[in-house]
Order: C-alpha cells, then structure tokens, then sequence
C-alpha cells in the first residue's frame, strides 16, 4: 500500500497523455450549436433593395428549408456560394439568405449580382440580432430547418460540394421521409 | 472580416488596443453601465482566442456588448442576461464555468486536492511514528540545564562568536 | 553585398551543420557517461565535461549562425524571410531570432546547453558519478530537442532564389520587454532541466542526501530568478504595452509559465530540508522532476494547439505530437525510476508538525495543491471536450476564486514559519513575537477599510492589504529578531548582520517582495478606477480625483509606422504634475495597429492614459483613463524576489560545497571511529 502512493505520479501521466493525445484531433474553437432540435428564433427581416421576398420565420415552416448566412465583405462565402446556386438549379431544396453585417445593403445587392443568387428569400440583419439569435459566430453558416420550423443541423464554414452531398443532402432526404 | 482571416485579425486587433467598449456603446445610467460591463467581463468572445467581450475589438463582440446594453435596458436582471446569451451560445461562452454536473470536476477538483494534500501531510507524520516522534523530539529538544560553568562558557563563545547560525 | 550574401550563405549552413554534430555529440554524451557511472568507469564519467563543453559551442554557434543571418537579413533563409524585414530596428532583427517557433526552439536547445555547459565548468567539488549522471540526462533531454527541431523544425531552411524583402516581424513584438521577456523564461523554466537531471541522477545512484541537495540549489536558484524576472517582464508589457492597465489574465500559455514557478518555489523551499535536516527526500524529488515535467507541459500547451489562448504560437499538431512524446518519455522515464527508488529513499531527521520543516513541508503541500488547481483549471476545456462534457470555458473568474483562497493560508504563515526552530518549534512563541506585525496588519485593514469608505464590499480587499502588511513586518520583525535588534547594542546587531548568512539575507528580501506583490495585486484588482468617453480638446475627464485634460494630438511618422500622439495634462487637486503622451499607432509591415499607453508614475500608484481614434469632425478623441493603485508595488516587489533569489546565490556555501565530515583523531592501533 505504501509504495503504490509512488505510482501515482505516473499514472496521471499516463492519464494526461491518453487525453492530449485525443486532444491533437480535435480543435478547442469550434463550438457545436445550442440550437440544434429547436425551434427556429422567431423574426422578420426586410428585403434586400429592389429584390423584394423578404424573410422571416414563418417562412421557414411547411417544407425541409437551408438557412445561409452570408456578407459581401466575406471572402469565403464567395468560395461555396457556386455551389449553393447549383443547387438552387438543380431545385433540390430552397436555400434562404439572411445578408449579415452588411453596412449597405445595396452592397449585397450588387454582391448578389456579381457572384449570383441562389436565394429564394433574403432578410437584411442590420444589427445583427437575428445572426446572434441564431448564434451565428462568423459567415458563412448554413443551417438546415425542418418542416415544423426545427434546426436540425448547423453547418459552419464553406459548404462545399463533399458536404453537400455526403451530410447535407442525406439529411435533407431523412427529414422528407420521417419528418 | 472574412470566416479565415477573421481569428488571425481578431488576435491581432485584440492583443493590440485596449479595453475595447466605445463611448458611442455606453449607457446613459452609470449603474447601469456599470452592470454592463460587469456582465461583459463574464462573457467569451467567441470568435477571439480567450478573451472577455468587455475586452475584444471583434466586431461580434461589440454586437454582443450592445445586446447586453439592450437587455438591460428591457430591465432584465444580471442572470437574466447572461442567461439570454448562453441560450444562444451555449456554456462555452461563460468566462466562470457553470456550476453544474458536467463542471463538478473542475468546482470540486481544487477541494479535493487541498484535501489530499493535508491527507498527504498527515499521512507524512504519521508514518514517521506520530506521537512518539513528539516524545523524542521533545525529549531532544529539552536537555538537561545548563550549569552555571556551562553558561558562563555558553555566554562568552556566543559573544565571540556571530548568531550566524544553522538558519535558512 | 555579394559577398555578404555569400558569407550568409556559408555561415547558415555551418550552423545546420553544427545542430547535427550536436545530434551525434549529445547521443554519445547521454550513453557514455552513464555507463560509465553505471561501471566505476573514470575515463568514461570523465568523458561528461568535455562532452557538455563540445555541445554548447556547437549549439552556440548555431544559435549565433541564426543571429547573424537575421542581422544581415539573409531571405535565403526561409526563417529569415517569414520573420524578419530590413526596416527592422537592428534590436528587434536579433529578438526575432526567437520571435518564431523554430527559433526559439533553438533558444530552447541552447538554454540546455548553457546550464550544462555551467554544471561541468562549476562544481570540481560534485562527486564525479552524480555530475556524470546529470550531464548524460541533461544531453538526453538536448537530444530529444535537438531531434525535434532537425525533423520538423529546422530553421536554417533555405529558399531559392532568395527573396529580396522579407515578410515583417509582428509589430507587436517591437518592444524592448517583450525583445527580452522568452530568453528570461527560457532560461527560467528550461533551467529547471538541470534540477530535473540531477534528480534523475540522485534516484539512478539510489542516494539523496545534503550534499545533493546543495548542488542542485545554485542551479535552481538561477532558474527560478530567470523564471520571476520573465514572467514579471511578460506581465509588466502586458500593462504596458497592451493598454488596459492588465498584467494577468490567467491565459493558457500565462498559466504554462505560472505553473512552473509555483513548483520551483516549492522546490527551492523542500530542498532546504533535505540540506538541513536530511528529510523530506522524495518529496523534493518528485518536485525537482514536476517542475521541468511543468515545463515541458506549458511547452506542449503553447505549441500543440489542444487549448486556445492569445498567446498561443501557430498551433501545429504534428509538432504537438513530437513534443508530447518527448514529455512522455522524459517524464514517463523519471517518474517510473521514482516509483522503483523513491520508497528506498531513507528519511533522516525527525520534526514536529509545528517546526521549520513543518512550514516548509507546509509550503509545499500549499504550492502542489495551487499548482494543480491551476492545471486543471487550464486543461478542463480539454477534459471536459475529451470526455464528452461539452465545451467549456474556464476564465479568470475561475481562477480568481480558487487561488485566492489557497495564498492566503500560505501568506500568513510564511510569517511564521522563518520565526520557528528546526525540528520543533514553538508556535506560541513565534505568534507571540509577532504580535507587532498582527497589531499593524489589523490596524492597516481597518484604516484602508475606513479610507475605502467602509463598503461591505472592500472587506476583502482590506484583509489582503492587512496580510501584506503582516508578512512584511513579520519578516522584518524576524529579521530583527536574528540580529538582537534593540536587544543588544547597535553594533553589535551591525555584526550580526553582516555575518547573517547570505541565504538569511535573500530570504527576507524575497519574502518582503511577495508582502508588495499581495499589496499590489489586491489593491490593483478591487480599486482601479476607469473612464471611457469622447475628449474634446480643452476637456477635463476625472478619474478617482486625478484629472486628465487632453491638450492636443498630432499624427507623426516614425521608421515603419504612421502614428497620432496625444497630449494630456496631468493633474491634482489643481496641482500640475506635467503631460503625457499616449500614441496610436499603424504599422506597416504587416499593417496592423497598437496603442502605446503613455503612464505617469507616482511610485505608489500610476495613471494611465490611452488615446483611441478621432471623431469624424476631428475635433474629439475617444480616451480612455486609468488610476491604477499600487501597480508599481508589483515591480518592486518582482525585483525584490529576483534580488533576494541572486544574494541567496552568491551565499559562501554554494562555492565551498557540502561539509564532509572529518575523522576523529585516535591513538593509533585503535578501532577507528564510525563517521
């Protein structure tokens, strides 16, 4: 009994290398959402100039939606957002934007025009509430949203073509099946 | 700020200026401004390696100083507040960890190790034979009294000699 | 310039090629003197000083080949390029030698280095197998690093062509403090390395006694004053430099230094009473071997990635994964040899709970429990990820609540203790001399408390001035005592003191030091006084009964970076006390703005002034206005610690060595006497 009270030195070693190591795979920053199973927050965003179909959440009731959250100062958002206006060709699901942050809205607008648009509605945050009720962290983002207005999944980063057909395109179909 | 750039900017603009509220931010009613910051000093910014919203530059994080202003204004309490940000965010955006099952470790870990250090101490005496080592000690320490021949030598080295003795 | 280049080129190489003599010198450095302790061998252990000798002027030159390539701007060298531009100030040319995870890798090697370089040039009096040991563990762990920085770590990578400009040091690394703030930790908790060694040396041989202990002081000391000096130097720029009148923010990497010094500490103080007292032996081990383990963690923390900070060096796993091995081997190596030979340690010298030892012994049970307090307070995000808590934040106010509480047991009896006799000590005695310092540190609380204004609120704050004042008088006080004070005549208590020991001298003034610091930190945390607004020109803003008016501001232009510099007048109670300047600043190269605070010191207390951007119309700046009360008490008290560990080094023993006991003279033809 005496002696074992020396091992124990190493055996928290051993302990603390077993949990670092698992720690090398993961990274600290991204944080999972808290939203996730809950219903969407309740909003009403106004339309970007001269596109009208503004968004709120009502909207987002009644059939299997995505959620992106964009800016024209974003860069990576210029990176996924073909991808996002193929499928808004192929007509799979409806993609809404919410246009964050934006000083001018008419930047979006022109953004829009340049690099396409995918969107059926978008919503103008202002001020931001409507990003931090969704606890959006940074652009893009894209949340799926089932029929009853639920969050089903957070997405954050890029969407690109591997997430979309391995994740978000699997979960879309699931949530048809078994809503 | 774009998604990449946005962390390296944000340790860059944090690391650098200062704590980061603006006046155009603060509140009319010094206690209550008060309150904000106070409250703003409990909250992570979230996209900043480890920092306070009180303190970052980020621009999410002055979008989270102004909700905080807001809720106030609305009459929330402290707790009411902070509670409507970690509704949003989670726990991760609590710079004091929760008080709760998945923190236990954490809360209960400093009074377990006080506790297994004063055991350790305890355990240290004891093995050393506890009350008999208090006799022997005692029983070293309390030697017989000193002569009058003997102080009389005792009283002259000590003056000859420095107190430069067996101390740290 | 050719000719430079050419040189450049030619001298970059010979230092790649000095880290990999190095490689095969440190490998032959850690077998054969082992072995040959190991055997008795003489020539073998003798093999230890010259071995350590080759290894720091091979890894010297490396280290100065690096230098000269960033002096001379050699952009063949990739290191050169990524981190260094020819607009930089020559100063900070050199300190971006370290400003960059390869380089200060190599500072790391070079540190190891040194100290061994120190330990075989020093010491004619260690015993040739304990110095032979630790020489060939200090070169296993340079061999480790050594290995780490040559496989994926190499700064004397080149590129060609050369470029001709270079990508910019971080503007933020452009300070004075922060130019001298990582070679001051690094010699600081990569010191710890030749505690560690000797350690694993004493448990190879089986032995620890005082003279072990007494070798590995010096050694310790210095690493523990590099350690203090770096970490009050990081958390002086901090306040200085970064402009919210912070100086800690319990941040990761903040902690991964912290942590290390709170176990030297406790190792300085344990290893006292295996010197006098033959006790506590594996304790002091353990210590010696946790440190640098602490060390090696904090490197790993800064480095790997698996926990977010400010501070944190572009976090690569794959080099997470080289140095958790090499915290893994190194420790894993040491603690199992200390499972196997700790128990056979034999304690010597008996004590009574109450008694010095008894303090120390207290102070190191109060330094463990604080240390991993703070360790798991910095990995529970870590912990709680792995298993499967969720993420989780933990922030000063975590910290602030649990350390507090364990310093203030360990302030107060650190008055104490000193105060004690070896082996048992007489605690009503001792508390009954310091009635002084009770007396005053009640009064001291109750007068701060009323001047505060008598708040509930300021208890606390009051009580830390109150053990502040308690441990500085108390110290003082048996400082007093050891020197007949009053007791006896003045010149006699002029001899005493001048015959005290050194180690009696560094001591007091160190102890002293923390009773500043404690003053410092609480005065600092619970009465600063703060004030964010829009200055006009001409506008007085007060903050705590000093008045700021801003007088002007003007933009300027320095060597790499535009600027605007502000004008404040200082004033109190209508007393002028002169201006101040804080300066908002635009780097070029990368651009990136700071701010300079501009501080006005009191010597007690400091006022801080930050000068922010313009209104649009240009006739306002947004300011920002600090009182900081008692900040300087934490420099002083710093320098304090630092001074009292170096008057403890230059103490005589460190340079006689352990008394060895003489025989006893007898007829001859009789049995001789036991030693």
């Amino acid at each position: 009994m005496k002696k074992l009270i020396y091992l124990v030195p190493i055996v928290v070693l051993a302990a603390l290398a077993v949990m670092f190591t698992v720690g090398l795979g993961r990274d600290p920053k991204t944080i999972p959402s808290v939203l996730i199973d809950r219903p969407v927050p309740s909003f009403a965003l106004e339309a970007l100039p001269d596109r009208g179909k503004p968004l709120s959440s009502t909207d987002l009731t009644g059939q299997v939606t995505l959620v992106n959250i964009f800016g024209s100062w974003c860069v990576a958002c210029i990176a996924e957002h073909p991808i996002l206006v193929n499928i808004s060709k192929t007509g799979e699901v409806p993609i809404h934007g919410i246009a964050w942050r934006e000083k001018d809205p008419r930047d979006a607008m022109r953004w829009l025009g340049r690099h396409g648009d995918p969107y059926d509605r978008v919503g103008h945050d202002a001020d931001s509430r409507v990003a931090i009720d969704f606890g959006v962290t940074g652009a893009p983002e894209t949340f799926v949203v089932d029929p009853k207005g639920v969050i089903r999944y957070k997405h954050i980063g890029p969407v690109t073509t591997e997430v979309w057909e391995n994740t978000l395109k699997p979960l879309i179909a699931q949530l048809r099946k078994s809503p | 700020m774009t998604r990449f750039l946005l962390p390296i900017i944000a340790v860059m603009m944090a690391a650098s200026p200062v704590a980061a509220v603006q006046p155009d931010e603060m509140l009319a009613d010094p206690v209550m401004e008060l309150r904000a910051r106070e409250i703003s000093k409990e909250l992570r910014c979230v996209v900043c390696q480890n920092e306070s919203i009180d303190e970052s530059n980020a621009e999410l994080a002055r979008d989270l100083r102004l909700v905080v202003r807001d809720r106030l204004m609305q009459g929330d309490a402290d707790d009411q507040v902070i509670k409507y940000v970690v509704d949003r965010y989670g726990d991760y955006v609590l710079l004091r960890p929760p008080f709760k099952a998945s923190t236990y470790i954490l809360w209960f870990g400093p009074l377990l190790f006080a506790v297994l250090a004063v055991f350790g101490g305890w355990r240290f005496y004891k093995a050393r034979g506890g009350s008999a080592i208090a006799a022997t000690v005692a029983a070293e320490s309390a030697p017989p009294p000193l002569s009058a021949e003997e102080r009389r030598k005792l009283d002259k080295l000590l003056k000859d000699t420095d107190g430069a003795g067996d101390t740290a | 310039m050719a000719g430079d280049l050419m040189a450049a080129f030619s001298i970059a190489e010979l230092g790649h090629f000095a880290l990999i003599l190095a490689l095969f010198v440190s490998v032959a450095q850690s077998i054969v003197p082992l072995v040959g302790a190991h055997r008795g061998d003489a020539a073998m252990m003798s093999l230890a000083r010259p071995g350590a000798v080759a290894l720091a002027l091979l890894v010297g030159f490396s280290f100065l080949a690096l230098t000269y390539s960033f002096v001379v701007s050699d952009f063949s060298v990739s290191n050169v390029f990524e981190n260094s531009h020819t607009d930089k100030p020559m100063l900070y040319k050199i300190s971006g030698v370290w400003g960059n995870h390869e380089g200060s890798l190599l500072l790391w090697i070079t540190t190891l280095v040194i100290f061994g370089l120190a330990v075989a040039l020093s010491g004619s009096n260690i015993p040739p197998q304990l110095r032979a040991r630790a020489l060939s563990v200090q070169a296993m762990i340079t061999l480790g690093f050594l290995a780490f920085i040559l496989f994926t770590s190499n700064p004397f990578l080149r590129i060609d062509p050369a470029p001709f400009e270079g990508r910019g040091l971080n503007p933020l690394l452009q300070d004075p403090g922060l130019a001298f703030h990582p070679p001051m930790l690094y010699l600081g908790y990569v010191g710890f390395s030749m505690a560690f060694s000797f350690a694993v040396a004493a448990l190879i041989e089986g032995k620890v006694d005082a003279a072990w202990a007494r070798w590995v002081r010096p050694w310790t000391l210095v690493a523990w004053v590099f350690l203090t000096a770096g970490i009050a130097l990081g958390s002086w720029w901090a306040y200085y430099e970064l402009g919210w009148g912070g100086w800690w923010y319990w941040d990761p990497v903040e902690n991964a230094s912290f942590m290390p010094w709170l176990v030297g500490t406790a190792l300085l103080h344990s290893a006292i009473v295996v010197e006098k007292r033959d006790s506590l032996k594996s304790w002091t081990i353990l210590l010696a071997i946790l440190t640098f383990g602490m060390s090696l963690l904090g490197t790993f923390l800064v480095r790997s990635g698996v926990i977010t900070s400010v501070h944190a060096f572009a976090a690569d796993p794959t080099r997470g994964v080289f140095i958790l091995l090499l915290l893994v081997v190194s420790m894993g190596g040491a603690l199992t040899l200390y499972a196997i030979r700790a128990p056979q340690l034999k304690g010597g010298g008996l004590f009574a709970p109450v008694s010095r030892e008894g303090g120390l012994l207290l102070n190191n049970l109060l330094m463990s429990t604080a240390t991993a307090t703070v360790l798991l307070g910095t990995l529970y995000p870590l912990i709680a990820d792995t298993l499967g808590l969720g993420k989780v934040s933990v922030g000063p106010p975590f910290f602030e609540a649990v350390f507090v509480p364990l310093m203030v047991p360990a302030i107060i009896a650190m008055a104490i203790g000193p105060m004690l006799a070896w082996k048992r000590g007489d605690l009503r005695g001792a508390l009954a001399r310091l009635w002084v310092a009770a007396a005053l540190g009640v009064a001291g609380m109750g007068a701060v408390w009323l001047m505060r204004g008598g708040a509930l609120s300021d208890v606390l704050a009051a009580f830390g001035i109150g053990i502040a004042i308690w441990l500085f008088v108390g110290t003082l006080m048996e400082f007093a005592d050891r020197v007949r004070l009053f007791r006896a005549s003045l010149a006699e208590s002029g001899r005493r003191a001048r015959n005290l020991p050194r180690a009696a001298w560094g001591m007091t003034i160190a102890h002293a030091g923390v009773a500043l610091i404690v003053a410092g930190v609480t005065a600092s945390s619970a009465w600063k006084g703060e004030t964010v607004q829009t200055q006009k020109f001409g506008e007085t803003v007060s903050v705590s009964g000093w008045d700021f008016t801003l007088l002007s501001a003007e933009t300027f232009r320095a060597e790499n970076y535009t600027g605007v510099r502000g004008t404040f007048r200082l004033s109190k109670d209508g007393e002028d006390l002169g201006l101040m300047h804080p300066e908002k600043r635009t780097y070029t190269s990368p651009p990136m703005p700071t701010t300079e605070a501009a501080i006005y010191t009191t010597g007690i207390h400091d006022l801080y002034a930050v000068i922010g951007d313009p209104t649009p119309d240009g006739q306002a700046f947004v300011t920002r206005l600090y009182f900081e009360p008692l900040v300087p008490f934490l420099w002083y008290g710093s320098a304090m610690l630092c001074l009292g560990g170096l008057v403890s080094l230059s103490d005589r023993r460190h340079r006689i060595g352990a008394p060895v006991r003489r025989r006893d003279r007898v007829p001859a033809g009789a049995k001789p006497a036991r030693a």
